[in-house]
């Protein structure tokens, strides 16, 4: 049922696929630290007391105004009557998983910069002096499935001429999609 | 391809030669009627088999060891922007569940098998639907801290936004929620202090600054890696689910640069939304997902099914409604929708659900946006002013159409079109600059939906919720009798007048920017904010006019009558509808997110009246207005074809056309067959006895043929450009010293739609609709005569609207 997953182009996925799995469990196996929990309650203005807003680290059945309110601003008698006006929420909130997931965006849309630079000013310095590469030339229409003529023949079928084969099929893939969006607008407006 | 089904093929053949026979003697016709090859000698072997590539034996008995058991690969793939053949792939699908079920006797390996097939499908959902709510999940996140990046940074740590900054501070006061010695703005870390014109200025400065570089950051991105990732994604995911091809739409880059790129441009200020695009999102998760299964990897149409679980998945993590995600998927996006991908997509839906729930992102364990917490009654004479707002509804969604298609085909045939990257920077410009002044249009549309929606209680403190307080008596369930406007409700009132123009005009400009756009909430946002004013005034109305006939019956002073905050919800619903011109979905998408069940009849008046103002506006949706804009191969499953044409007007060639290009069954060599795939472009070519009887055999597509040919070339001993290629069961014997003929009858289609020419029209597009086909041939008198083709029937449509046939570009 599950095929196998060979090729070197499939690990992107497996890899966006990990880091999800990463966050999840990361989430889920976080405990909760001591500012990771609250109780919010809110007091309306009250006759002539000013509203006011009580946080505190309780837990959730000791999440009322009575725990919360603290000192509190009406006399003993009032305090019930002051205590309806008021409203208490137990929220809760997991800091861990802001922080990774913030990180692992961050380092993301580093890596994709530094690669978009790479190939915007590296990457023509270095073809320029290879001798094999084949140059791209823009094929009209849809791919073709006449197997096609790899770049140098005789090369061997080591990790790096694969990972460069990927590369540049990748590139030439990019520039079609380029052409048919920005280029000649067939596509998404 | 398949034995079984060729077995039975071979005894028909056998009995349509005799009634052909017949049927020409009654006609007159004079056909030839010699060639021996369609009746099959009695004493041969029915079963045989079928058999391409392989040797013929001595006396051209093909034997049984021409049975190829796998196909050539590449045989049954489809070029990219192209048409599936529906049919196909469901036979293919079904044959395979055949097979399996009838292994599946065999042994306990094989009912395991049978097994985990059966259950596949229920795997792959459960994964799209993890992975979706996941990264649904980490793109909340990471827009709510980009968002606030704008406006300053948290000492604490530098993740957390404003809101987790001041989440456990003691400073926060009641009127400002958000003061915490923590959470510092730009101004502030440069100037030193937030008060003065001074750090005005600066925090504008920073503000603008930082929405320039996201949205640079965000075009630069999907321009260098991935330019499908732009745009809504809708309208090509709804092109798609009807049988389109765009490869590369779906993949993993796509996905990766539209997450990324989907939070720098909703972080970057500009009036878009993220609910499209986390369709798109979606999509991409479960093609890849698709890859891990044999069965929806190697099957088109399963595939969409699973795409439109998919679609279902996307609505309900952006809203946080599964039962709205699937409503939508079927009302909008799908082409198909089996009854079997409605439990599917429902559990999808939940899952990516529950998976974004215990991920937490709005902090509060709610999965729900715009939290609606009050419950006062409406009374049925508020529906004259929530009919208003429909209407309202209705023409901004005909105006907003309008406006959006023509900014659209602008940039398209224009140089407006050559600087996408430009384009980008000034609108966001142009938005940051008019947006920071007013503080309606500097928070996030989210946060302002959500504070329209919100009622005004004693707990609120808000600009627009200060009202002159006569008498604070807590009645019940925190609500407060209408009360006169104070002067900062007024201040509230015409700010949000500013903002409704300014929303209004930006997005016609921000959608369909190379960006990943959305538009569900900047449409919910002008509606939202319509409707508030509109309640405001009825509240304000109803206050000082209560002595008035229509206020007298149910609103007496003191009583809670009027709740603004309805108003914006169903002004919120009845512009959406307007734009998409959803119905069902709307309403379900709606009370969903509000969690108001009391409020669906307002929302429903509302939604039918946008739709149906909006209808006689203008005809279609935006989604179908842009995939008519692009010239999608999309026919729409809505419209009534009511036209008295027939297939003979609608088919071709024409008359001034050459012949029909055909292909006979045999007698043609390698090198005629690879001349007329030169010579042509068609995707397709009808196989014929002869071209004298053009009696019909099958149809063969082009990309079959290509691939069979090289591959015949390439594998097979002795095919050279002379061999001959037969299409029939029983190649006859060759003349010593010919090259060995190549067989091809297993890419052909044995079993071609055909209309005869007096069919009308009506029903051949229903046909198409229905089957989904991509051709369809067309015979006279049991001959062939023409063939129509999907884009044939749409440039029809086109011409009988009196619209360019010429604006259907692809195949």
């Amino acid at each position: 049922m599950l095929s196998s997953i060979p090729q070197s182009l499939r690990t992107p996925a497996i890899v966006l696929l990990f880091l999800v799995v990463l966050e999840v469990t990361s989430q889920a196996h976080a405990d909760k630290s001591f500012e990771d929990v609250r109780c919010k309650c809110i007091c309306p203005p009250y006759r002539n007391i000013k509203g006011h807003i009580y946080n505190k680290n309780v837990s959730q059945k000791d999440c009322n105004c009575l725990h919360v309110v603290e000192p509190m601003p009406v006399p003993g008698h009032d305090v019930e009557a002051y205590c309806l006006l008021c409203e208490c929420k137990y929220e809760e909130r997991s800091s861990n998983t802001i922080k990774v997931t913030i990180i692992i965006y961050l380092s993301v849309v580093g890596a994709l910069l530094l690669y978009m630079l790479f190939l915007l000013l590296v990457d023509p310095l270095i073809r320029k002096h290879d001798p094999y590469t084949m140059p791209l030339h823009n094929e009209e229409e849809s791919e073709d499935v006449r197997p096609r003529v790899e770049g140098a023949q005789g090369r061997g079928n080591t990790v790096l001429e694969r990972v460069e084969g990927a590369q540049q099929r990748w590139k030439k893939q990019v520039q079609e999609q380029r052409k048919t969006v920005f280029d000649r607008h067939k596509l998404l407006s | 391809m398949e034995n079984t089904g060729y077995c039975s093929e071979s005894f028909n053949s056998l009995q349509s030669g005799t009634s052909d026979e017949d049927m020409v003697e009654i006609a007159g016709a004079t056909l030839d009627f010699s060639s021996t090859d369609d009746v099959p000698p009695l004493d041969r072997d029915f079963c045989s088999g079928g058999s391409y590539g392989g040797v013929d034996g001595p006396n051209g008995v093909p034997k049984l060891m021409d049975l190829l058991d796998e196909p050539v690969p590449g045989v049954g793939t489809y070029e990219d922007f192209n048409t599936i053949d529906w049919v196909r792939e469901k036979s293919k699908d079904r044959d395979r569940h055949r097979e399996i079920a009838t292994k599946s006797k065999e042994s306990t390996w094989a009912l395991m098998k049978s097994i985990s097939d059966a259950f596949s499908g229920w795997l792959l959902m459960l994964l799209v639907g993890l992975m979706s709510g996941a990264l649904a999940g980490g793109i909340d996140i990471s827009a709510h801290w980009m968002t606030d990046l704008k406006e300053g940074v948290c000492l604490n740590g530098f993740w957390f936004n404003h809101e987790h900054c001041c989440w456990n501070s003691n400073e926060t006061t009641f009127q400002e929620r958000d003061k915490c010695p923590n959470w510092k703005s730009w101004a502030e870390l440069i100037v030193g202090t937030n008060d003065g014109p001074f750090a005005y200025i600066m925090n504008y400065l920073m503000y603008v600054c930082w929405a320039l570089l996201f949205s640079f950051l965000a075009v630069s991105l999907v321009r260098a890696f991935a330019p499908y990732a732009c745009g809504s994604g809708i309208p090509e995911i709804k092109t798609i689910l009807s049988g389109f091809i765009i490869r590369g739409y779906l993949g993993k880059w796509t996905l990766m640069i539209k997450t990324i790129t989907l939070v720098l441009a909703v972080s970057s200020g500009l009036s878009l939304g993220k609910e499209g695009p986390l369709v798109h999102v979606a999509c991409c998760c479960a093609n890849i997902l698709c890859h891990l299964f044999t069965k929806y990897r190697k099957n088109e149409a399963k595939r969409r099914e699973v795409l439109s679980a998919a679609a279902a998945v996307g609505v309900s993590v952006a809203f946080g409604a599964p039962i709205g995600g699937v409503l939508f998927s079927l009302e909008e996006v799908s082409y198909y929708f089996p009854l079997k991908t409605l439990w599917r997509s429902f559990f999808a839906a939940l899952v990516a659900a529950f998976t974004l729930r215990s991920i937490n992102p709005f902090g509060n364990s709610r999965l729900v946006l715009f939290y609606v917490e009050f419950h006062s009654p409406w009374h049925l004479l508020e529906l004259i002013p929530f009919v208003l707002l429909g209407i309202f509804g209705g023409i901004w969604g005909a105006f907003f159409i309008r406006a959006n298609i023509a900014w659209c085909r602008r940039r398209k045939t224009t140089r407006l079109g050559h600087y996408p990257v430009l384009e980008v920077l000034v609108v966001t410009a142009i938005t940051a600059v008019l947006a920071f002044p007013n503080s309606y249009t500097r928070m996030s549309t989210s946060e302002l939906i959500s504070e329209l929606f919100n009622d005004c209680g004693l707990l609120d403190s808000s600009q627009l919720c200060n009202y002159a307080n006569i008498s604070v008596t807590k009645s019940s369930s925190n609500s407060l009798p209408d009360r006169p406007a104070g002067h900062d409700v007024y201040t509230a009132m015409w700010q949000l007048a500013l903002a409704l123009v300014f929303k209004l005009l930006l997005t016609v400009v921000t959608f369909g920017m190379k960006v990943p756009s959305g538009l569900f909430i900047p449409s919910m946002a002008v509606g939202a904010i319509a409707g508030r004013l509109l309640g405001v005034g009825m509240e304000q109305l109803a206050y000082y006019h209560h002595d008035w006939i229509i206020f007298r019956g149910w609103c007496s002073p003191g009583a809670d009558c009027i709740t603004p905050g309805l108003y914006a919800m169903v002004g919120a619903a009845a512009c959406l509808g307007g734009v998409t011109r959803m119905t069902v979905s709307l309403v379900v998408i709606m009370f969903e997110l509000t969690g108001g069940l009391e409020y669906i009849v307002p929302l429903m008046a509302a939604t039918m009246t946008s739709k149906w103002v909006a209808d006689a506006l203008g005809r279609e949706g935006i989604y179908e207005a842009h995939i008519r804009l692009n010239g999608y191969p999309f026919l729409e499953s809505k419209e009534e074809f009511s036209h008295k044409t027939l297939a003979m007007d609608v088919m071709r060639p024409r008359r001034s056309d050459p012949p029909l290009s055909v292909v006979t069954q045999d007698g043609m060599s390698v090198e005629e067959v690879e001349a007329l795939i030169a010579e042509t472009s068609y995707s397709g070519f009808p196989v014929v006895v002869s071209h004298e009887s053009q009696r019909l055999v099958g149809f063969v597509l082009r990309r079959d043929l290509i691939i069979s040919i090289d591959n015949a070339r390439q594998r097979q001993e002795g095919v050279v450009s002379p061999s001959k290629i037969f299409f029939t069961e029983y190649t006859p014997p060759q003349p010593p010293n010919s090259p060995p003929p190549l067989k091809l009858r297993g890419i052909m289609d044995l079993s071609p739609f055909t209309v005869t020419d007096h069919t009308a029209m009506d029903i051949v597009v229903d046909i198409f609709r229905k089957l989904g086909l991509r051709q369809c041939l067309v015979t006279h008198n049991g001959r062939l005569l023409g063939i129509i083709t999907k884009k044939d029937i749409l440039k029809h449509m086109a011409q009988m609207a009196n619209r360019d046939p010429d604006s259907i570009l692809f195949n």
